[in-house]
C-alpha cells in the first residue's frame, strides 16, 4: 500500500540522479544533462499525447456524426494519425515567394514553444512534476499568451488577405478572453493562498475546490473551460481560423511540417488548458475525498494519482471536444461581446464573491 | 501595406478581398469582389463567368428530345424539376395531353428531389456557419432519397426521366413502398436537425436580423422561390400557374415576413414537410395507365414562342422558347432562379460582417451552374 500511495517517480529520479553524479562531477553541467533528458522526455510524451488527441478527436468526432472514424491504418484506425504525420513530414517545406521568410517560418516554432513551455509546471501525479515553481499558475497564465505573437506573425508574413483578417482577429480574441481566463484563475488562487500548482492540489486534500466552493467556484470554472476554449482557439470560437471564411485564416499559407506544428501546438494547448482546469477546479491527482471519512478517503487512496489526473483532463478535454462538433461559430462581434458583456463583468463580481468567501471562511 | 507590390488599401481606406473563384463558402467558383472596411463589408461586386457551358446555344443544336437533359446540369440539385420545365415546355408547344399516371410520378419525384435539394441546403448551412456535425445527418435521409432516385431512374443526381409528353419509362413495382419508407425515415429524423441547429442559440443569433431582403427589393430584383417568399413576396408557381396536376393537390405556401437570413431558413425547413404532405396525398392514389403520351419521332414545333415556368427548389425556372417550326429551337433562353436571386446578396450583405456574408450566401443557397449556365 505504501507503494501505491507513493506512486511517481521521485525514486527513479533520485536514482537517475546519483547515477549521472557519478559521471559528471560538475554540479553545473550536472543539471544542464539533467534538463536536456527531461526536456527530450517531455517532447516525446507530448507528440505522443498529440497523436493520441487527434486520435481520439476523430473518433469522438466520427461517433456524434453517425460514422465510423478512422477505422483502417492499425487496429481500429489507430495508426491513421501515424500516417497522417508522415505524411506531412514527406510533404514539401513550402515558403511563399513574397512572404516575409524568417518570421514566416519562426511562427510555427513560436506557438508550438510557448504551447510546450506551459505544461512544465504540471503536477502529472503524486510527486511528479517537472518544474514546481512557486509562480505556477501565473507562469502558465504569461507564457501561453506568448501564442499571440506566433499568430500575429504567421498571419502577418504570409502574404495573404485572409491571413492577415485572421490575424486581426486572434489579436481581439486572445487578449480579451486572457482577462476571464485570469480572473477565474484567481478565484483559486485566492481561496487556497498559494500560486503554486502543488500547493493549489494540496489546498484539495479534504474535497475539491468545485465541491467545496459552492457556486461562486462552479462560474469561475464554467467561464474558465469557456474562456480558455476560446483563446486556444478552438470551435466555436476558431474564428483565427474559420475555414468556410478565412479559408484557413492565419495558417492558410502553411504546410507540410509547418501546418503540423500549428496542429500539435492546438493539441498541446487543449491538454494544458485542461489539465489547469482540473488541477484547479477538480483537485489534479489528488483523489476525490470527503472531509473527515477517513475509510472512504483511503480507499479512493487505492487509486494511484496519475489515473486521477488523466482521468479528469481528459473528461474536460472530452467535453471541449463535444464544443467544437455540435455548435457552429460564433462571429467577431457576437464573439467580444460575450466576453465584454457577460464574461467579464460576471468574473469580475464572482471574484468579489470568492474573496468574500474566503475572508469569511465560508468555504468548507 | 504592400502585398504583391500593390497597396492592399485604396485611397478610401477600404481593403478589397476576392472571395472566389476558390472558396469553400461560395459552394462553385462564383467570385465575390469585397471591399472591406475592418471586417464591415462595403461593397460586393460578383463575378460571373466561369462556368459559362453555353448550355442555351447547344440547346439550339439538339433535337426537342435531347435538349431537356441538358438543363440537368444547370441547377443539378433540382434537376428533375428542370427537365420537367423542358418537357412541359415542349408539350404545350404540341398540345399533348400527359396521362395522369406520368403526371403523378413527375409530381412525386419532383417533390422527393426538392426534399433533397434543402436537404442538402441544410447541410451546407450548418457546415457554412462552422458546425460540421448537421451535415452528416442531413446526408443520411439525403441518401436514402438517392438511393430511390437511382432505383428507378437509373440515376442519383441526374434523373434525366422525362420525355415529351411523359415519362421515359416506368417505376418499379415496390416503388411506393420505398418512397414510404423515404418519407418516414425523414419525418422520425426531422426533429433531430431541430435539436442540432434550429434550436441553438449561437445558430440563431448568427441568422436572426442578418441579410435583410426587403419585400420590394425582392420583387425588382426578380428574387424567387423561398428567398422571396421568406421576404413576404407571393410567388409559389405550383400556386400560381400550377402544371401537372398540382391544382389538385393540398398544400400550404410558406410566405414569411421577416426577410432576414432565419426566414430564409424557416421557409425551406417549412417547405421540406409541406412536400411531405404533397407526397403523403399522392403515394397511395397513383393512377395507372399509360406513363408516355403518343408523340412523332422527330418533334418539330409549330411557328412561335412558347413560355414555360415552373418552381425548382431554389425559385422560379422559366423556359422560352422560339420555333421556327424546325426539329431544333430558333432561340432557347432559360430564366434561372439563382441568377436573380444572387443579385440579392450585394443588398442584403451591405453593412454587415464577412461572418454575416457566409450566412446570407448559405440561405439564400446558390448553385453556382445555375448562375452561369
Amino acid at each position: 500500500m505504501k507503494i501505491l500511495l507513493a506512486y511517481s517517480l521521485s525514486g527513479f529520479a533520485s536514482y537517475l540522479h546519483r547515477l549521472l553524479s557519478g559521471f559528471i562531477p560538475d554540479a553545473f553541467w550536472l543539471m544542464v544533462t539533467e534538463m536536456v533528458i527531461t526536456g527530450v522526455c517531455l517532447l516525446v510524451f507530448l507528440i505522443l499525447l498529440a497523436f493520441f488527441l487527434g486520435y481520439m478527436e476523430r473518433k469522438v468526432a466520427a461517433f456524434m456524426e453517425i460514422r465510423f472514424g478512422p477505422n483502417r491504418v492499425g487496429p481500429k484506425g489507430t495508426l491513421q494519425i501515424v500516417a497522417d504525420t508522415v505524411k506531412l513530414l514527406f510533404k514539401e517545406g513550402l515558403t511563399p515567394d513574397l512572404s516575409d521568410k524568417f518570421l514566416f517560418n519562426l511562427a510555427p516554432g513560436i506557438i508550438v514553444i510557448s504551447a510546450m513551455l506551459a505544461v512544465a509546471p504540471i503536477a502529472f501525479a503524486k510527486g511528479f512534476q517537472i518544474w514546481d515553481i512557486n509562480i505556477g499558475v501565473l507562469y502558465i497564465s504569461s507564457v501561453s499568451s506568448i501564442a499571440v505573437i506566433g499568430i500575429l506573425m504567421a498571419g502577418w508574413s504570409s502574404s495573404n488577405k485572409y491571413s492577415i483578417i485572421g490575424a486581426m482577429r486572434a489579436g481581439a480574441q486572445i487578449v480579451s478572453y486572457e482577462l476571464s481566463v485570469g480572473l477565474s484563475l484567481i478565484s483559486i488562487v485566492v481561496l487556497s493562498g498559494s500560486l503554486s500548482l502543488n500547493d493549489i492540489v494540496e489546498s484539495q486534500a479534504n474535497g475539491w475546490w468545485i465541491l467545496k466552493g459552492h457556486i461562486p467556484v462552479l462560474i469561475s470554472f464554467v467561464i474558465f473551460v469557456v474562456a480558455s476554449t476560446a483563446e486556444i482557439n478552438r470551435a466555436p470560437f476558431d474564428l483565427v481560423e474559420a475555414d468556410q471564411e478565412l479559408t484557413g485564416g492565419f495558417n492558410t499559407e502553411y504546410g507540410g511540417m509547418k501546418f503540423a506544428m500549428f496542429l500539435m501546438s492546438e493539441y498541446i494547448n487543449l491538454f494544458v488548458v485542461s489539465a489547469v482546469a482540473a488541477t484547479l477546479f477538480l483537485g489534479g491527482w489528488m483523489p476525490f475525498h470527503i472531509g473527515n471519512f477517513t475509510a472512504f478517503n483511503h480507499i479512493m487512496d487505492y487509486i494511484p494519482s496519475s489515473i486521477w489526473f488523466f482521468g479528469k483532463t481528459l473528461f474536460i478535454i472530452f467535453i471541449i471536444m463535444q464544443f467544437r462538433w455540435t455548435f457552429p461559430r460564433l462571429r467577431i462581434d457576437q464573439l467580444l461581446n460575450l466576453e465584454w458583456k457577460y464574461l467579464l463583468p460576471i468574473s469580475m463580481i464572482n471574484v468579489l464573491l470568492v474573496t468574500l468567501m474566503a475572508i469569511m471562511g465560508w468555504h468548507f | 501595406m504592400k502585398l504583391l507590390g500593390e497597396d492592399i488599401v485604396t485611397e478610401t481606406g477600404e481593403f478589397i478581398i476576392n472571395m472566389g473563384p476558390q472558396h469553400p463558402s461560395t459552394h462553385g467558383v462564383l467570385h465575390l469582389k469585397i471591399w472591406l472596411d475592418g471586417e464591415t463589408i462595403k461593397k460586393i461586386e460578383p463575378h460571373l463567368g466561369y462556368i459559362h457551358r453555353s448550355i442555351e446555344k447547344m440547346s439550339e443544336k439538339m433535337s426537342y428530345r435531347q435538349f431537356i437533359y441538358l438543363t440537368s446540369r444547370m441547377d443539378y440539385l433540382s434537376a428533375h424539376m428542370n427537365n420537367q420545365a423542358c418537357a412541359l415546355v415542349v408539350e404545350k408547344a404540341l398540345q399533348v395531353e400527359v396521362p395522369e399516371r406520368a403526371k403523378a410520378i413527375r409530381i412525386l419525384l419532383a417533390e422527393l428531389s426538392r426534399i433533397g435539394s434543402h436537404l442538402l441546403w441544410f447541410a451546407s448551412v450548418g457546415l457554412d456557419l462552422g458546425g460540421v456535425t448537421p451535415f452528416f445527418y442531413a446526408f443520411r435521409e439525403r441518401e436514402a432519397i438517392n438511393s430511390l432516385m437511382e432505383e428507378n431512374c437509373g440515376a442519383r443526381l441526374t434523373q434525366n426521366f422525362h420525355v415529351p409528353g411523359g415519362i421515359l419509362e416506368d417505376v418499379n413495382p415496390d416503388f411506393q413502398k420505398r418512397v414510404k419508407e423515404v418519407i418516414k425515415q425523414l419525418k422520425d429524423n426531422f426533429h433531430e436537425y431541430d435539436e442540432i441547429l434550429t434550436g441553438n442559440v449561437i445558430f440563431q443569433n448568427r441568422l436572426k436580423g442578418v441579410g435583410y431582403l426587403s419585400k420590394e427589393d425582392a420583387i425588382s430584383l426578380g428574387c424567387s422561390g423561398p428567398t422571396a417568399r421568406a421576404s413576404g413576396v407571393v410567388c409559389d408557381i405550383r400556386k400560381s400557374n400550377p402544371y401537372d396536376g398540382y391544382e389538385k393537390l393540398e398544400f400550404d405556401e410558406v410566405v414569411l415576413t421577416g426577410g432576414d437570413s432565419w426566414a430564409r431558413y424557416q421557409v425551406r425547413m417549412a417547405e421540406m414537410l409541406q412536400s411531405i404532405k404533397i407526397i403523403e396525398q399522392m403515394i397511395d392514389n397513383m393512377p395507372e395507365g399509360d406513363i408516355v403520351a403518343k408523340t412523332k419521332n422527330v418533334i418539330k414545333l409549330p411557328k412561335g414562342e412558347f413560355y414555360q415556368r415552373v418552381e425548382t427548389a431554389r425559385g422560379e425556372l422559366g423556359v422560352y422558347i422560339v420555333s421556327e417550326g424546325a426539329a431544333t429551337p430558333y432561340r432557347c433562353k432559360y430564366r434561372s432562379p439563382n441568377f436573380a436571386n444572387l443579385s440579392a446578396i450585394p443588398i442584403a450583405a451591405k453593412g454587415g460582417k464577412i461572418g454575416d456574408l457566409i450566412a446570407i450566401m448559405a440561405t439564400v443557397d446558390l448553385i453556382i451552374p445555375d448562375i452561369d449556365r
